[in-house]
């Protein structure tokens, strides 16, 4: 089988040549933020870095890193580099305390993405033949038009059903024949237990391989997904700050990681707790500097995604650097069906509701194919009622408000003062009994 | 003419009903009448005993969420039909009973009914008015 490329001669560059590339944009991409981003200026002033010293890519480590907060304390579009009316589109994803972070696109910046999603369509063997079924949900997400772009940009059909209505999902891909599918892997297998309920054949339908991203999932799921729809399932990385879908993508030639897309997004791999980089295969905190993008540029901007860099040949003949699955992540953040999801959110909602003290747990489990979240609550004085009606009226509401800030669905569940489990004076308020 | 009345939160767990009631015995409180609400998810036990302030306090000590409402004790003789009677007077006036329990005192001749309301002030009024014998705490732990 002969390996099929969207832009062979950047994809297999030998790496001195992608590494001159790389150099040539960084010092471009510094320069501008530097005269452009008054908030990283500031921070580069106090380490006392000035665009002129980036003279290698060693050079990188040198400059201040970005994180989530710099991103809340300057939203929604203090970050933009360009004026808002070069700015075509903007997404947002959930912040820690209830603040959505939000991107912006110029109009080549969509290019760009569009671009590194054909790509990553071609990765896994999409071609303009190809019907795709795009089941990301289409809205603020990235996922849903970072992945339509990509399609129409490769010049296969798009079928841009999103999320949801599983039978009629099922039924447009007996009838329209799509071959891809896009999808987060829960919902993927979900779709596949749909089938066998509706007495549908996997081996029936045309579908060939699905690209699956946006939650953590294991080699066990992909066996799962692979054997129940009968296809091949590989693996799409990417992120809302850095881009979207199309960051990095998986081919089908090995199962041990995803190419990162690096002559637009500069990888590194740094400790967690010092911020030092590491040495090249050592597994710690992913960390990307955009290369290309003009309406939000970032420099080291720090995941708190864990993985490792690869840099072994691959067997496709891309020579760009592949990362591992995701392993875990350096905070707290919990993905649920998809959404990001911070107990400090959890606890911001139970903050407003009168009488209800912060003494709280979420329990992650996955039942079936579906991750399900409950919050334990602690009933003080102030909340409790001899009535039944008043507890549950309670419950409600906090599910209710969640629900709205959070966008997912729990159980609330009331239990009794100081049965929460405290460590060392610390509640621990997450139990995550996912495998994954 | 209203009795207080303890609550308890009860998370769904073994053992819960078990562990108040053994407080209640160590520091000698006597249970006179006791009902359980159950959900799914939790329940809430309603307790009549002879030491409210000292029963609170015990259970507080012990980790329990514990709060005092105020009920209507109301005595009728125990015989058919002696609940349908209250019921009626009830019905009449109105009210919406929250929940309601009964235990037959000692001497087995008459049984008290525990009500809550959602306008105890006019429920009072209402059975009064019909000649019902409305019982005090004291009264109760009397009985």
């Amino acid at each position: 089988m002969t390996t099929l490329y969207w832009e062979e001669e950047i994809e297999t560059l030998p790496r001195v040549g992608l590494e001159s590339i790389q150099l040539t944009r960084l010092k471009h991409l510094v320069a501008r933020m530097y005269d452009t981003v008054a908030p990283y200026r500031a921070k580069m002033d106090v380490l006392g870095v000035k665009p002129t010293d980036i003279k290698s890519l060693a050079d990188l480590q040198k400059l201040p890193f970005t994180v989530k907060d710099d991103l809340r304390d300057n939203y929604p579009f203090g970050l933009f580099t360009v004026p808002m009316d070069q700015v075509v589109r903007v997404h947002a994803s959930s912040g820690t305390t209830g603040k959505p972070t939000v991107v912006g696109y110029t109009k080549k910046d969509i290019q760009t993405w569009a671009g590194v999603m054909a790509r990553a369509l071609t990765c896994a063997g999409a071609t303009s033949r190809d019907m795709i079924h795009n089941a990301y949900g289409y809205g603020l997400f990235t996922g849903g038009l970072g992945a339509h772009y990509g399609v129409e940009r490769l010049g296969a059909t798009v079928i841009p059903v999103s999320g949801g209505n599983t039978k009629r999902q099922i039924t447009i891909m007996q009838d329209f024949g799509s071959s891809v599918l896009l999808a987060t892997p829960s919902y993927a297998l979900n779709l596949a237990d749909a089938m066998a309920e509706l007495g549908v054949d996997p081996k029936t339908l045309s579908l060939r391989v699905g690209i699956f991203g946006a939650e953590p999932w294991s080699e066990n799921m992909r066996d799962e997904v692979e054997r129940k729809l009968n296809i091949k399932a590989v693996d799409i990385y990417g992120l809302s700050e850095v881009m979207g879908p199309g960051v990095a993508m998986q081919c089908l030639e090995t199962d041990r990681g995803m190419h990162i897309f690096e002559d637009h997004f500069l990888p590194e791999i740094i400790d967690p707790d010092t911020g030092e980089v590491l040495p090249p295969g050592e597994q710690g905190e992913l960390v990307f500097t955009t290369l290309t993008k003009e309406a939000f540029p970032l420099i080291r901007y720090r995941t708190k995604d864990i993985s490792r860099l690869i840099y072994e040949k691959c067997a496709c003949g891309r020579t760009m650097v592949r990362m591992e699955k995701i392993t875990g992540r350096t905070d707290d953040m919990l993905i649920i069906r998809g959404v990001n999801v911070f107990p400090s959110q959890v606890e911001h909602v139970l903050m407003g509701v009168e009488g209800v003290e912060p003494h709280y747990q979420i329990v992650v489990n996955r039942e079936g194919n579906m991750d399900t979240m409950a919050v334990n609550v602690e009933v003080s004085e102030a909340i409790f009622s001899d009535e039944v009606k008043n507890l549950e009226k309670l419950t409600r509401k906090i599910q209710t408000d969640i629900k709205d800030l959070l966008g997912v669905t729990c159980k609330v569940q009331l239990v009794e003062p100081r049965t929460i489990q405290r460590s060392e004076g610390k509640a621990q308020r997450v139990i995550d009994n996912r495998k994954i | 003419m209203r009795v207080e009345q303890i609550a308890v939160f009860l998370e769904n767990k073994s053992g819960r009903l078990a562990e108040i009631t053994a407080t209640l015995a160590d520091n000698s409180i006597n249970i006179r009448a006791l009902s359980v609400a159950d959900t799914a998810d939790f329940g809430i036990l309603r307790l009549i005993v002879d030491d409210v302030e000292k029963a609170k306090k015990v259970l507080k000590e012990n980790g329990f969420t514990v709060g005092i409402t105020n009920v209507i004790a109301v005595e009728v003789a125990d015989r058919s039909g002696g609940l349908a009677k209250v019921l009626k007077t009830i019905e009449k006036a109105g009210l919406n009973v929250e929940y309601m329990y009964a235990f037959v005192n000692r001497s087995g001749e008459n049984a008290v009914l525990i009500f809550r309301f959602d306008e105890m002030d006019r429920a009072i009024a209402a059975l009064q008015q019909d000649g019902f014998t409305i019982l005090s705490g004291a009264q109760i732990c009397a009985l």
